[in-house]
């Protein structure tokens, strides 16, 4: 309920191409992807990334931890909000204003 | 002198046992100092000795055997479900799914996660984070010294072979193709392998495909038109080409009857509508032109004989040959003799077909090459020297380097800076010379290799050149960003100093024909 509410707020921004909630294990929970190969590409691919950045940061700071993870590239944005269980992964496309 | 002691024992007692006893001191020989000798030695004082307390250490290098990568790809699949549920089944999918939704943590995290993603979407929304300020200020000229690393070496898998000659791949900066060939008159062993390479930039453990010709080939060269198509002179005369996607055996073969007797050096490719014509050049003294869908016979032929009368045995073998696209009727060659001929191919006559010889070198011309900005401009490398010349001055040289240690085998110019060229040595090291920045001498000295440097490729767009030796190794080397960045006054700047050595050498003629006019006039006075 509340999660669907939030969900579909994220997705109704402007530029978002679409959001998936991933596991800890990688499987993805809910995904706004049609295709199903699309979201485990993205799922599988960025959970390790997340969990590679997690743990630099953890090993260069203990105290330190990872907040947020940002991909920008040519075409869009990936952002990646990680917490102990769950990771939630959105796919922007940058509004460049001069 | 030797201390001696002499003791005799009968032959009946060899053998006995021996029975010791202690006796008091003898006395045996007695050398008593001699202060006379003390006279043919001198006193040294002071008496200087060094002293170091340092650990004795050893220095030992280590190889490494090449390491062979492969690349290989990786099939992902879906993974990470827990054991119970079965990834295909839709069902079992959704159950599991919806489980992990009614977990109360689950809807907090996603509401906590929500909130920060929610705050970077709008910022996005907002602002572009990433604008790169100050982008459409000019970089000025680079600080940095000049420089140039090798990024890759190939080597030949046959012993014995040197690089004849490299041709990069016209689109882009991945692919080679280097023919390999023995180029010792009649020493190459018998068994020597006829096979040259096209490698792939990123692999340099094996070659990408194999080239077969009946012969070892002595030149290659892409079509850069069709990017597929390979045209390579042979040891034997022979001419042939390849096709890329069709494998390692030529398609055609010109025959030996019509086509050169001595090795093909050069072969270009021509430009034409068809983009199917090349011409070669052999030291035997002629140039061919070839259609490479008729290899049986050459289209045309021209001798390169310095009397203009295109007599065959007057003609000079020939290592190089220059051809720009943008003058298609024009072609020069550099002969065994030293001379540069300045050809027109469409020639009305015998007499015109060649219409200038430049005096060139005292050896053999070794490379040939217009300025690729100023085409009126064009160097020749051979003996010990890099002469460039103007089209105009036939009698001398307007610019030309000092006289090297090392014999020098090959030279082209920067295809993006004109001020810009390089030229490769028999002590294996690559000269980068820029005329802007000096002239006597050369920017950047490279030791490339340890054996002589034989052949030389500037990648089109001027920062990758492959250089190769007589061990058969080529070597990519990528220059630092001073020599392939373009500077807007560089232009005019060699165009001044150019014209300056044009001038400076008209006057000299000029001067010269003047002198010589008067010492036949004064002799005709005299006498």
């Amino acid at each position: 309920a509340e999660v669907e509410e939030t969900f579909k707020r994220i997705l109704s921004h402007k530029g978002v191409i679409g959001a998936i909630i991933v596991s800890y294990d990688g499987i993805p929970i809910r995904s706004s992807f049609a295709e199903n190969d699309v979201t485990v590409q993205y799922c599988a691919l960025i959970q390790q990334l997340a969990q590679k950045a997690k743990s630099a940061v953890r090993d260069l700071d203990p105290g330190n931890d990872l907040t947020f993870l940002r991909i920008r590239s040519k075409k869009n944005e990936i952002m990646v909000a990680p917490s102990p269980d769950y990771l939630l992964l959105v796919v922007q496309e940058p509004n460049d204003q001069p | 002198m030797e201390i001696q002691y002499v003791y005799t024992k009968k032959r009946a007692e060899f053998g006995r046992q021996c029975i010791f006893s202690d006796r008091p001191a003898e006395l045996l020989v007695d050398i008593a100092p001699n202060p006379d000798a003390l006279k043919e030695f001198v006193e040294r004082d002071p008496v200087d000795r060094g002293v170091q307390v340092v650990q004795e250490m050893s220095e030992h290098d280590v190889n490494t055997e090449r390491f062979e990568t492969d690349s290989h790809g990786l099939n992902h699949a879906e993974g990470g479900w827990p054991k119970d549920v079965n990834a295909q089944e839709v069902e079992q999918v959704i159950r599991f799914r919806k489980k992990v939704e009614k977990d109360e943590m689950y809807i907090s995290t996603v509401q906590t996660l929500g909130g920060q993603m929610e705050h970077c979407i709008k910022q996005n929304n907002a602002i572009d984070i990433y604008q790169d300020y100050f982008s459409d200020v000019e970089i000025q000229a680079s600080e940095e010294p000049p420089s140039a690393k090798t990024i890759n070496v190939f080597k030949d898998p046959y012993k014995d072979r040197g690089v004849a000659h490299i041709s990069w791949y016209p689109d882009g900066p991945t692919k080679l193709a280097i023919a390999y060939c023995n180029t010792d008159f009649q020493r190459a062993p018998k068994d020597t392998s006829t096979e040259s390479y096209v490698w792939d930039v990123i692999n340099p453990n094996s070659p990408e495909m194999t080239l077969k010709p009946v012969s070892p080939l002595v030149c290659l060269e892409y079509n850069p038109k069709d990017a597929h198509i390979l045209v390579g002179g042979c040891y034997n005369g022979q001419v042939a080409y390849w096709d890329c996607r069709k494998g390692s055996q030529p398609i055609e073969t010109s025959e030996v009857s019509t086509g050169h007797r001595d090795p093909v050096w050069k072969v270009i490719w021509n430009q034409s509508k068809t983009g199917t014509e090349c011409f070669s050049v052999s030291t035997d003294g002629q140039v061919l032109w070839w259609d490479i869908r008729k290899f049986a016979e050459p289209i045309e032929k021209l001798y390169l004989d310095a009397t203009k009368k295109q007599d065959a045995s007057q003609a000079q073998g020939a290592y190089v040959l220059e051809y720009e696209p943008t003058i298609p009727t024009k072609f020069m060659a550099g002969s065994e003799q030293g001379a540069i001929f300045s050809c027109n191919r469409k020639g009305k006559t015998d007499a015109d077909k060649i219409v200038a010889v430049y005096p060139g070198h005292i050896g053999p011309v070794y490379a040939l090459q217009r300025n690729p900005q100023f085409p009126k401009i064009f160097m020749s490398v051979g003996d010990w020297t890099t002469r460039i010349w103007s089209e105009d001055i036939k009698e001398n040289a307007i610019m030309w380097t000092k006289y090297h240690q090392s014999g020098l085998t090959d030279g082209c110019w920067s295809t993006v800076r004109p001020a810009v060229f390089f030229t490769s040595k028999t002590d294996g090291t690559l000269d980068v010379w820029d005329l802007l920045f000096k002239q006597n001498d050369p920017t950047l000295t490279v030791q490339v290799s340890d054996e002589p440097l034989q052949s030389l490729r500037l990648q089109e767009h001027g920062r990758l050149m492959a250089c190769g030796s007589q061990g058969g190794v080529a070597t990519i080397v990528e220059l630092s960003e001073g020599f392939y960045a373009q500077n807007r006054n560089e232009r005019n700047l060699v165009n001044t100093i150019f014209e300056r050595e044009t001038r400076r050498e008209k006057i000299l003629e000029a001067r010269h024909r003047e002198m010589k006019l008067k010492e036949k006039k004064g002799g005709g006075g005299v006498s």
